[in-house]
């Protein structure tokens, strides 16, 4: 590999100094104010009011971490480092402003992807200068170096050792990310099929590619044969068990693989700061990581799932035939709905991926504006798992100005169902099925479920006929006080909106 | 048709079966509505004011019954009523026909064709012609309003500048419609209320409506009501024996009671003892809503109130729905309309006595000189069967100490192990890792730590932003990128600069639409 060395050397206290970090005082300190400020800034989201306060906490502390940074250690190529933040900063910003609330799921998987490659490219040039380092100490000149080729130039055998094996790492965990974002990108905004998909061999061809990168890891780490390339490879195969990983779950278990690639991105985070030996990246990493981890335990406790088992897709084997459904499902109008809304005194909405789908949470906040102005008690229940990323109904909700006081989790609003009037049911399907609890055979039994069929009515407002993602019958659309009201959710709330008083 | 209603000739009632209001709902079912005079007197309706309705005004019983197809009734008809009546004329009224089998036989002798209201099964569809249930309701309502009229004392509990009040306890037997109407009422007047029914089932709709439910440690015999249509059934001799020493149990501490017992077809139940009634305080009211039926208390005397030697008193009226005759006769009223709407299905006064119509077919008594009574079981079954609810176990003291000692150690047992299998993986990473690296890694497993406790904390409506911070965070990474940047070969500029854009992209979008989302979250 041929080193056209770009940087001369004009910064002189660089050459000097081999002891990097310390000659950089400040930029460590700064390093501990920006890691407070991450710590706050998530700390900050306990509550609506005080993460608008959070997010400039975060804000700061980047910017600080940054400028620490450029004025620190990185002070060559600044005109290249501008640029390119410049563009990214652009495209950023576009992409924040543009997109829409509903297509908030694609958008972040789209991050994590940005994320993992990051890693990958910087792991790769932490060999790539390594390499040169090494070589260039083989020669006898131990100094001369600029920047992180500094740092890496003091360190002893065994820390360098010990760095590819971190390097490997990052890697690998940072082309997981990177294709799995990919995918989940991909399968949220509806480019690659959302059905589970999976190539012959199944998870064993994970497990052979997982082994095939352990012992690429070795060789790596020991030294055997050509680094880069072993890295490449490395990076290659990881690549693959994203890709075959993600494609494999289905749609409607997106707010877990999204949360754990969130956690993916942390970590490959952490081992980048091991790497290169940065605290503030340590920190920062778990921090995102843990965080990912808690959203992806949630998720799963409220789809009552182990992570393996939504991680390997599909659900678990049928234990025995579902229970038989008897009655049928029986249509209503929007007269009917507006009548029994018109006598309500409560109602409560429970909405899911469909209403995201219809784009119909602005009639949805107009219905509930409606109905509180007649003086009747409206509430949101929310499901953990409704919708394709955790929170996704809320962020959904708040967009089109429905106060967030009125919208309850299921623990806080499910005892309320009994002592409701009507229940709006309005494309969601698995989070509200009775199944769950009355029949042991059912798939999704077990999983905490919001009770609307304790209402006195139920109207469920859906497109079709159909059984939805998980292909799981309904027995709440039998039901007796259950009434469907079939049709786009946007169309159906809007032919309501004017006859409610 | 014509439809009309005859005065009550039992002495006494108030109601009457069609007001102003249901003659007006009843000629929108295309039927002409006739009453005989003075007929609305005693429950406040006028005969100018049913003239005003439309409706026809008969000076005589006589008159209204040549005048008219359909005679609506309160009472069951007397014989003199019956006779008057002509063949193919239909009667809508209480008729009792388990208890009057010779108004039944004469009834079917002179062709009438008799609905009785007391007949409606209880199913969904026909609760609002379930003139039984309107009228418990009110006699509940009543049963508490007579009490506080006996009962010397306030209900709610006071605190005054003269001293405190203790609330009222009133205890209901029997949580049928008349019990929850009586608890209801109670509750509303601030006594503390204790409700007690042979069906389990119940406890839920006694608890909802403010009352506490009396629970009887029995467990053998649990009545299960979907077999008897919602009605409770004769209980065996041993729970009949635990209910009574509870009752026993309860009779010193309670100032009202009211009970409501009743089983189908047989006579009142003995619930409240004559020992009971002597061991309850002096002024203490006992309404028996069972008096017709012999009543639930050994002192009952029907129609009359009596007071004890002690000072209880004890009511024993059977005319509560009676006493409160404008909203006994509104509600029977609509009930006898709500027949009638389902007697004319096309709504154009032409009466179709569908035999195969459930609610019809089990109102129906006498029919064509044919006595239709008993119906067969109705197609509809009243009641949905009731799953055994499994309730959970009471533990004792000890068996709740030991299971959380067990859950105690457990738990040290998890932790222990974990902390020293944690340990040990550390050590081995410590003798073999670098210095450095551990250094390093007490910050990351110091973070991670910080990490759970901080996210734990996140509201579940923000996990989209937090997601989008994280995310924006996690572009940490873009310190690498530039501490690399400056260093080192062409592929390592172009990869850093790479990934400075594109963490660059991360760290505005990220900041910024978790912004955006923040902005949107609005308190009502």
């Amino acid at each position: 590999m041929e080193n056209t060395v770009i940087t001369t050397a004009p910064a002189a206290p660089l050459n000097v100094v081999l002891d990097v970090l310390p000659a950089y005082g400040f930029t460590t300190a700064a390093y501990v104010v920006a890691a407070v400020l991450f710590i706050l800034s998530l700390g900050g989201l306990s509550g609506q009011e005080s993460a608008k306060r959070a997010v400039w906490y975060g804000i700061v502390g980047m910017a600080l971490a940054v400028l620490a940074t450029l004025f620190g250690p990185a002070s060559a190529n600044w005109w290249l480092t501008v640029i390119m933040l410049a563009i990214g900063g652009a495209g950023g910003w576009v992409l924040a402003t543009r997109v829409q609330m509903t297509e908030m799921p694609q958008l972040i998987a789209a991050m994590h992807s940005l994320v993992g490659l990051a890693a990958v490219f910087i792991g790769l040039n932490a060999q790539l200068e390594l390499g040169r380092v090494i070589r260039v100490r083989a020669e006898g000149v131990a100094d001369g170096f600029a920047g992180f080729a500094a740092m890496l130039a003091q360190k002893t055998p065994a820390e360098i050792a010990m760095l590819k094996i971190e390097v490997a790492l990052g890697i690998f965990i940072g082309a997981v990310t990177f294709t799995g974002s990919v995918v989940a990108y991909g399968k949220l905004a509806g480019r690659i099929d959302g059905k589970p998909k999976k190539l012959p061999g199944g998870h064993m061809l994970n497990l052979t590619a997982a082994l095939l990168s352990l012992l690429l890891t070795v060789f790596y780490a020991a030294g055997w044969g050509p680094a880069v390339l072993w890295l490449l490879i490395l990076a290659v195969i990881a690549g693959f068990i994203g890709w075959h990983l993600i494609m494999g779950i289905g749609g409607a278990d997106m707010p877990v693989v999204v949360s754990m690639l969130n956690s993916y991105s942390g970590w490959a985070a952490a081992m980048i700061g091991f790497t290169l030996s940065n605290d503030l990246l340590i920190v920062t990493g778990a921090l995102v990581g843990s965080s990912g981890a808690i959203l992806s335990y949630i998720m799963c406790k409220a789809m009552n799932r182990s992570f393996i088992s939504v991680i390997l897709g599909g659900f678990g084997g049928e234990a025995g035939p579902a229970m038989e459904i008897e009655g049928e499902q029986i249509a209503i109008d929007a007269d009917g709905v507006a009548a029994a809304l018109n006598e309500a005194d409560s109602v409560i909405i429970v909405p899911g991926y469909g209403m995201a789908v219809a784009q119909a949470q602005q009639s949805v906040s107009e219905l509930t504006r409606k109905l509180r102005a007649a003086g009747k008690e409206v509430r949101f229940a929310i499901h953990p798992v409704a919708g394709r990323l955790p929170g996704h109904m809320n962020v959904l909700l708040a967009e089109a100005r429905v106060p967030y006081d009125i919208v309850l989790e299921m623990d806080e609003i499910n005892d309320d169902f009994p002592s409701t009037d009507v229940a709006i049911v309005i494309g969601s399907n698995d989070i509200v099925n009775p199944a769950a609890q009355e029949d042991p055979n059912s798939p999704i039994a077990g999983m905490p479920v919001l009770e609307v069929w304790k209402a006195k009515q139920v109207f469920v407002s859906k497109r079709g006929q159909g059984t939805g993602y998980s292909g799981i019958e309904n027995p709440l659309f039998y039901k007796e006080n259950t009434r469907m009201f079939y049709g786009d959710a946007k169309k159906s709330i809007d032919a309501l909106l004017p006859m409610i008083d | 048709m014509r439809i009309g209603a005859l005065k009550e000739s039992f002495d006494g009632e108030a109601r009457v079966a069609v007001t102003p209001s249901s003659a007006g709902h009843l000629q929108k079912l295309g039927h002409e509505v006739h009453v005989e005079s003075g007929a609305g007197a005693r429950s406040g309706f006028s005969d100018a004011a049913y003239e005003r309705a439309g409706v026809t005004v008969h000076p005589t019983a006589a008159a209204l019954l040549a005048a008219v197809d359909v005679v609506a009734k309160v009472r069951p008809p007397t014989e003199d009523e019956l006779a008057a009546m002509r063949e193919g004329q239909t009667l809508i009224s209480f008729f009792y026909p388990g208890q009057n089998s010779e108004l039944l036989e004469q009834a079917r002798g002179r062709g009438v064709n008799a609905i009785a209201m007391d007949m409606v099964p209880r199913i969904s569809r026909a609760q609002k012609m379930d003139a039984l249930s309107s009228m418990a309701n009110i006699a509940g309502y009543r049963a508490v309003i007579e009490a506080a009229n006996n009962f010397g004392r306030f209900f709610t509990g006071q605190v005054t500048a003269a001293g405190k009040v203790p609330p009222a306890k009133v205890l209901v037997v029997g949580a049928g419609v008349a019990g929850l109407a009586a608890i209801g009422a109670a509750t509303s007047l601030g006594a503390q209320v204790y409700a007690f029914d042979v069906r389990p089932e119940v406890a839920e709709q006694i608890e909802s409506m403010g009352a506490e439910f009396v629970f009887l440690d029995f467990t053998d015999q649990v009545q299960d009501g979907a077999t008897t249509g919602g009605y409770a059934a004769p209980s065996s001799p041993e729970f009949l024996a635990k209910q009574l020493e509870k009752f026993r149990e309860l009779a010193p501490e309670m100032d009202i009671v009211i009970t409501t017992a009743l089983i189908p077809g047989r006579p009142a139940p003995k619930l409240w003892t004559e020992d009971m009634v002597r061991a309850m305080k002096p002024g203490s009211v006992i309404i028996d809503l069972a008096a017709e039926r012999g009543g639930n208390c050994d002192l009952t005397v029907p129609d009359e109130k009596i007071v004890t030697e002690n000072g209880v008193t004890v009511i024993g009226y059977t005319d509560f729905p009676s006493r409160m005759g404008a909203q006994a006769s509104e509600l029977y009223g609509n009930n006898v309309r709500h027949m009638m709407a389902d007697l004319t299905p096309a709504k154009d006064g032409a009466l179709v006595h569908d035999m195969d119509d459930d609610v019809i077919r089990g109102a129906t008594v006498t029919r064509e000189h044919d006595i239709t009574w008993p119906p067969p079981p109705p197609k509809v079954q009243a009641i949905a069967v009731q799953k055994p609810k499994e309730k959970p176990k009471e533990l004792t003291p000890e068996e709740r100490k030991a299971a959380e000692l067990a859950a105690f150690r457990q738990q040290t047992r998890n932790q222990v192990t974990l902390l020293v299998a944690g340990g040990a993986v550390m050590a081995l990473a410590g003798l073999f890792a670098p210095a450095s690296f551990l250094q390093h890694f007490i910050v990351f497993v110091l973070a991670v730590f910080i990490g759970f406790q901080v996210i734990w904390n996140v509201a579940h409506s923000l996990h989209t932003p937090l997601m989008a911070i994280t995310n924006a965070i996690s572009s940490i990474v873009i310190l690498g990128a530039l501490l690399q940047i400056g260093s080192g070969s062409a592929w390592v500029v172009i990869l850093a600069a790479l990934s400075v854009l594109m963490t660059g992209v991360n760290i505005f979008g990220g900041f910024l639409v978790t912004r955006r989302m923040l902005a949107m979250f609005q308190k009502s």
